[in-house]
């Protein structure tokens, strides 16, 4: 098939209006993100409760700012007493690694129109982009759902994250271990992104990378460093691979 | 705070949260992308998950040094294993849950 046979169908997909099944879909994929956003949106919302944050601020932040890891670095700097333009500049610092995810996505968006794209960027966060990089690999997976699996999650990180700050001083640190869900998330996305020995190799080189970043150099630029440096050897491996065939 | 300071610095953080979602989408959705930029960013997941995880598991928080001796990391060994087993993103996080507080409880 020639590329602009590839490209009408990609568009003709594209085209494709959204169903009850693609929603359905979307849900069964999102539903343990959302289970493992409940505990950790549940904490967020009680270290703000801790740091003075009133409930409504709390929901204000995860309706304008739905990106767990830099919302708990906001909340930390705020309780620390630091300037909005410091805590900004971390937000971008640490919510960079997107861009990476958001190029990613784009190989599986060809021609989707721009509505669409505006729409789907808001809910682009770690959990999400990992579900549904697997299932667009895997083939047939609608936009629809891949909007759903996006959207869900963050209707539930509002929702988690207010109760946590209405009802956190009830619930002791460390409960039912519901610090280690966002760990045991990722472990479990990262070997759905493990389909060959390649993708080890690059999980292996951007761990080793991200700590020695992360030792020598102060900050959160190991994340997208070590990502990019990881890519980059997965893509020469790759080629050099090739090459000897 | 008052109530419009809340709003511009969440405003302020929404936006440079949202542009880095946003811009690459709106770009590359409308480009046909090299081949080998295709393969770079299929390895983008794997990198970027392993960068998360490996300073959870295995390094000091404060020095930020290498410690092989933490909690998360031996928890994560039966973690892995389940959901490699199972594929089961709902099951792996309520089990890792699970054993870390069991964990908690016998060290």
């Amino acid at each position: 098939m020639d590329q602009d046979k590839v490209k009408q169908l990609k568009q003709h997909e594209a085209a494709d209006p959204p169903t009850g099944d693609c929603f359905r879909q979307g849900a069964l994929a999102a539903w343990p993100i959302c289970l493992g956003f409940v505990p950790i949106g549940l904490a967020l919302g009680v270290l703000a409760q801790q740091a003075g944050l009133p409930a409504w601020a709390m929901a204000m932040m995860s309706v304008l700012v739905f990106a767990g890891s830099s919302q708990f670095i906001c909340v930390a700097m705020l309780a620390a007493g630091a300037a909005a333009p410091s805590i900004v500049l971390a937000t971008l610092m640490v919510n960079l690694r997107h861009a990476l995810m958001s190029s990613a996505l784009a190989v599986h968006l060809r021609g989707v129109d721009r509505w669409f794209l505006t729409l789907f960027a808001y809910g682009v966060t770690d959990e999400s982009f990992a579900v549904n990089m697997a299932r667009f690999r895997g083939g047939s997976w609608s936009r629809w759902s891949a909007l759903a699996v996006n959207q869900l999650p963050n209707l539930t990180w509002i929702a988690a994250t207010t109760a946590g700050a209405l009802i956190g001083q009830f619930i002791p640190p460390g409960a039912l271990g519901i610090d280690y869900a966002l760990t045991a998330m990722f472990l479990c996305l990262l070997v759905f992104q493990l389909q060959s020995r390649l993708f080890v190799a690059v999980g292996l080189i951007a761990a080793v990378v991200a700590l020695l970043w992360r030792w020598l150099i102060p900050g959160d630029s190991y994340i997208v460093g070590a990502s990019a440096v990881a890519a980059t050897a997965g893509y020469l491996l790759k080629r050099w691979r090739e090459g000897r065939r | 705070m008052s109530w419009l300071d809340y709003l511009l610095l969440f405003a302020a953080m929404g936006l440079v949260t949202y542009i880095p979602r946003w811009l690459p989408l709106l770009y590359l959705a409308h480009r046909r992308l090299p081949q080998g930029l295709i393969d770079w960013l299929g390895f983008i997941p794997a990198a970027i998950l392993s960068a998360l995880l490996a300073p959870i598991l295995f390094s000091d928080p404060a020095s930020r040094a290498l410690d092989l001796g933490k909690p998360e990391l031996l928890v994560a060994a039966p973690t892995l294993l389940f959901a490699w087993k199972t594929k089961s993103l709902g099951g792996t996080v309520i089990v890792g849950m699970l054993l870390y507080w069991l964990a908690g409880k016998a060290l």
